[in-house]
């Protein structure tokens, strides 16, 4: 894959803060890449540095082969979706999307041709003469993308831009953005905090946290094959606990040995064991080793999320079978349920479902969106 | 209480109403004076209308406040615009806290503070005339600015930081993302900075008297020189004038300020 | 968080420029004036000047003092009966108190006069009457009413704007706990309002205790404020010196009043037309 711009040990910091260290990273042509993180992970600085409204302390952009360090925003076929979408309140949506063609001084007959080109493209006919301030917020969202879209970036930079949209309409936006660079071949670099946006509609996902890139793959390998607990836990739910590689093949986590299909680790190496929630089955306590007691069951639609305590630590199993709260049951694990890491300094952080609370997990994830 | 609260209202506004509806009634009194009213007549108007000097007040008056508030204006949004990007708080307190001087400051000191100046560097440079037009624009300049600041500044703060970005971002220079994108949308407080300037410049008078020199007169001024003599209904007439002149812009700006508000 | 560019903060630089040479450096030539005699040399003669305008002092500060409370006591209610009028109504209110504030001062002062005169209105009215005549012009009383009414606009617009932002909750909050009229009033209203009574204060009493029209003409020249005697040593190149200290003197008297003035309430937000 052809590589259209690449980050070379890019660190930057604010007021003495580092927000970013020695970031590596390179994206190829046409892809739908997506930086995925909690809020202050350093994913909108490193939008921005690419962008040009950020000059890295250390390190190079490299754009198409060239260093672009010092070219300023607006000499860089970078185009952005501001979060809160920064369409000019004094213009209609006409001008708006009409914007850079005005101070490319096009022809007006180019300029009707591209914008209405550019207004079916995001489903908008008929909203020229429209005041942008009184559109719904999916509307404005879409002359965002028409605005940004209507120069044909090279890359298209895209910070949160569903945040503010209600769910439904959120999703419906997810496809759509999906379509619209499938159809446009532009590279679209996506930054959100919400693994789901990320998982279905990127090519290719960056997961940050601390100002450092934590695992960089496809949405399938970042689910299945996480490198540490911070992604595990990040992207999807995870029951994480302490365990040692005995042998090759081989783990014992909980007080038992299980076979995995995990290797490569020293004799004996401490390690962090990630167990899938939908992965385990609730069997009878006398078909599996590992047993517990319920502690909670939440009816979540899908399924059942049910929280085991096992000889002290609690786990949360993902079942479509009802258990009684109280009832003891067996944890039924298989090899290719397993996945074994790495040691990291997220380890012993996450993956513990005993101060486990749905509220609270929704009330931080509203926290995010404010960011 | 609603009706004591009413007729105590009514009560002081009469009170304020009063000497200006005399003053109008009187500027058509046969006889001059305000003693008894002898008969309608336009005597004073007429008299005033063949007042050279009225004309070319009335005249100095309106080009001094629209160069002012011109000059003003440019500076003070530029000013508006710095002082938003300027990252020290304190260096930015300061600043204000200065501009704010001539505001907080009566009059009078701002007046003869600047012709103490005026005088000093024109002794310096051996000027005969040591206070004309320009000190006296340059006064009016420094007492508009603070206003102008503080109508342009909350629209300033108001406008959503990402919107110069996204300029720059479809390929504005910095400027030209000033002149596009935020210009526009501070144009309200421009206007009403640039309408507060001109105002505050027409009708100055202390300020003035101490920075001009015996070639520039302004309306106020004049009123004043009038005043200084006996009582002449000349006076009424202008004055009168001047109330109808007010009270039309007042109506003008607040039916075009209606129109505004019931667009949005 | 975000860079800024220097070129923009350079936006500023003109203003700043402007601000030191026309507001900084003739503040600092006060200075200089006070301290030194016609022939540029240092003095403190000036200081010793300021004794003979010690009644000067006494009176202006008396009457402006007198001047701001009579506005607060007749501009506070005014503004509560306004800001509890409805809000159609409110605006046209306003707009009548504002009306005389953007008339020429000279022309407010010169028609108090027109009814004060000897030969007013207000002695017309009487003649008619058969009353005899008052004498008005040229009493401290017809300084002060003239302070009054000139200046009571400028009392009432930072009250009415500041009770205007008091949320109609607070006070609906305070009678649905049992607070009446009187008690809404002394308990809810008054202290939020500080800061425009602060306001208001300070707009009234600087241009009273500087003023030197309203004296001459409502004064008829019978006495003296600081305003008259700043703007007579300003007449004449050899008394610049002693002006520019009486000008120092009163600019730190009104700091200082200003400062205590604040020390009153805590929010100092200004609150300016």
């Amino acid at each position: 894959m052809e590589k259209i711009i690449e980050l070379k040990n890019i660190s930057k910091s604010f007021d003495g803060e580092a927000v970013l260290k020695h970031i590596d990273l390179y994206i190829g042509n046409s892809e739908f890449i997506t930086l995925l993180g909690p809020s202050g992970c350093g994913k909108t600085t490193t939008l921005r540095i690419i962008g040009g409204f950020e000059k890295p302390d250390e390190g190079d952009v490299i754009f198409e082969g060239t260093r672009i360090n010092d070219v300023p925003a607006h000499k860089r076929s970078v185009n952005t979706v501001f979060q809160k979408y920064a369409l000019f309140p004094h213009l209609n949506v006409f001008e708006n999307i009409a914007f850079a063609l005005r101070l490319q001084k096009c022809p007006k007959e180019e300029i009707r041709r591209r914008v209405k080109e550019m207004l079916s493209l995001v489903a908008l006919e008929g909203f020229e003469r429209k005041n942008v301030t009184l559109l719904s917020g999916g509307q404005q969202q879409r002359v965002a993308i028409a605005r940004a879209l209507i120069s044909h970036p090279k890359i298209l930079l895209l910070d949160e831009p569903l945040g503010a949209l209600d769910l439904k309409l959120r999703k419906d936006m997810q496809n759509e953005l999906k379509n619209i660079q499938k159809q446009t071949g532009i590279t679209f670099i996506y930054v959100t905090h919400d693994q789901e946006e990320a998982l279905s509609m990127s090519d290719t996902v960056v997961v940050m946290a601390d100002g450092e890139i934590q695992q960089i793959g496809t949405p399938i390998d970042i689910y299945n094959e996480p490198v540490n607990a911070f992604v595990a836990d990040f992207i999807g739910e995870s029951n994480i606990v302490d365990g040692v590689m005995p042998a090759d093949r081989t783990v014992r986590f909980s007080g038992h040995t299980f076979e995995c299909l995990d290797g490569g680790f020293a004799a004996n190496e401490a390690v962090d064991v990630v167990i899938r929630p939908e992965d385990i089955d609730v069997v009878s306590p006398d078909q599996s080793p590992l047993t517990g007691t319920v502690t909670g069951v939440t009816f979540k639609g899908v399924h059942y999320e049910i929280i085991v305590d096992v000889g002290g630590f609690k786990w949360m199993i993902q079942s479509t079978d009802f258990v009684e709260e109280g009832a003891r049951i067996g944890l039924k694990i298989g090899p290719d349920d397993i996945h074994v890491m790495k040691k990291s300094r997220y380890s012993g952080l996450y993956g513990d479902y005993s101060s486990f609370s749905d509220e609270l997990d929704e009330l931080s994830d509203a926290d995010k969106v404010e960011e | 209480m609603k009706t004591l609260s009413k007729i105590y209202l009514w009560l002081i506004l009469a009170l304020l109403y009063i000497p200006i509806i005399v003053l109008i009634v009187f500027s058509f009194n046969k006889s001059g004076g305000t003693g008894g009213f002898t008969g309608f007549s336009l005597y004073w108007y007429r008299e005033l209308f063949r007042n050279a000097e009225a004309f070319s007040a009335l005249k100095n008056t309106l080009i001094l406040a629209l160069a002012a508030a011109c000059l003003s204006t440019v500076i003070g949004t530029a000013a508006a615009v710095g002082l938003e990007k300027m990252k020290s708080r304190h260096v930015k307190q300061v600043i204000l806290s200065t501009t704010n001087v001539p505001m907080m400051n009566p009059d009078i000191v701002t007046g003869i503070s600047m012709m103490l100046l005026f005088v000093f560097v024109g002794g310096m440079l051996g000027m005969t005339e040591k206070l004309n037009f320009f000190t006296l624009l340059i006064a009016h300049v420094t007492f508009c600015l603070p206003y102008v600041l503080l109508s342009v500044r909350p629209r300033l703060r108001q406008l959503d930081r990402a919107l110069p970005e996204a300029a720059k971002d479809l390929g504005c220079t910095p400027v030209g993302s000033f002149f596009r994108v935020e210009l526009p949308n501070i144009f309200g407080g421009v206007m009403s900075g640039f309408v507060m300037a001109f105002t505050l410049s027409l009708d100055d008078f202390v300020i003035s008297y101490f920075t001009t020199g015996s070639s520039y007169q302004t309306l106020p001024l004049l009123i004043y020189s009038m005043t200084k003599k006996e009582v002449k209904p000349d006076i009424y007439a202008l004055s009168t004038l001047i109330v109808a002149a007010v009270l039309l812009l007042l109506i003008l700006s607040n039916v075009l300020g209606g129109r505004e508000r019931s667009k949005k | 968080m975000r860079k800024r560019s220097l070129l923009s903060t350079a936006a500023a630089y003109p203003h700043i420029v402007w601000m030191v040479l026309f507001i900084v450096a003739p503040l600092l030539f006060v200075l200089y004036y006070a301290f030194t005699d016609p022939s540029g040399a240092f003095t403190l003669e000036n200081v010793t000047a300021l004794g003979s305008h010690k009644t000067t002092f006494v009176l202006s500060i008396a009457l402006s003092v007198i001047a701001t409370f009579l506005c607060f006591i007749i501009g506070y209610p005014l503004a509560w009966i306004i800001s509890r009028a409805d809000p159609g109504r409110q605006r046209i209110y306003m707009m009548l108190i504002m009306l005389p504030m953007w008339t020429n001062l000279l022309i407010r002062t010169y028609s108090m006069m027109a009814i004060m005169d000897d030969g007013g209105f207000l002695n017309g009215i009487l003649a008619a009457l058969h009353l005899g005549k008052v004498h008005l012009i040229g009493t401290k009383g017809a300084v002060l009413f003239g302070m009054v009414y000139d200046f009571l606009p400028y009392m009432v617009l930072p009250i009415y704007t500041v009770m205007n932002k008091i949320d109609p909750r607070l006070t609906e909050a305070a009678s649905d706990l049992g607070a009446g009229g009187w008690r809404v009033l002394t308990k809810v209203t008054m202290p939020l309002s500080m800061s425009g009574v602060v306001s208001g204060i300070t707009m009234v009493f600087v241009p009273s205790i500087s003023t030197f029209y309203i004296s001459q003409k409502l004064g008829g020249g019978s006495f003296e404020l600081i305003g008259d005697t700043i703007e007579r040593q300003f007449q004449n190149e050899t008394t610049y010196n002693v002006g520019a200290m009486i000008s120092l003197v009163m600019m730190v008297l009104i700091l200082i009043s200003l400062a205590v003035m604040n020390k009153f309430s805590d929010e100092s937000e200004e609150i300016l037309p």
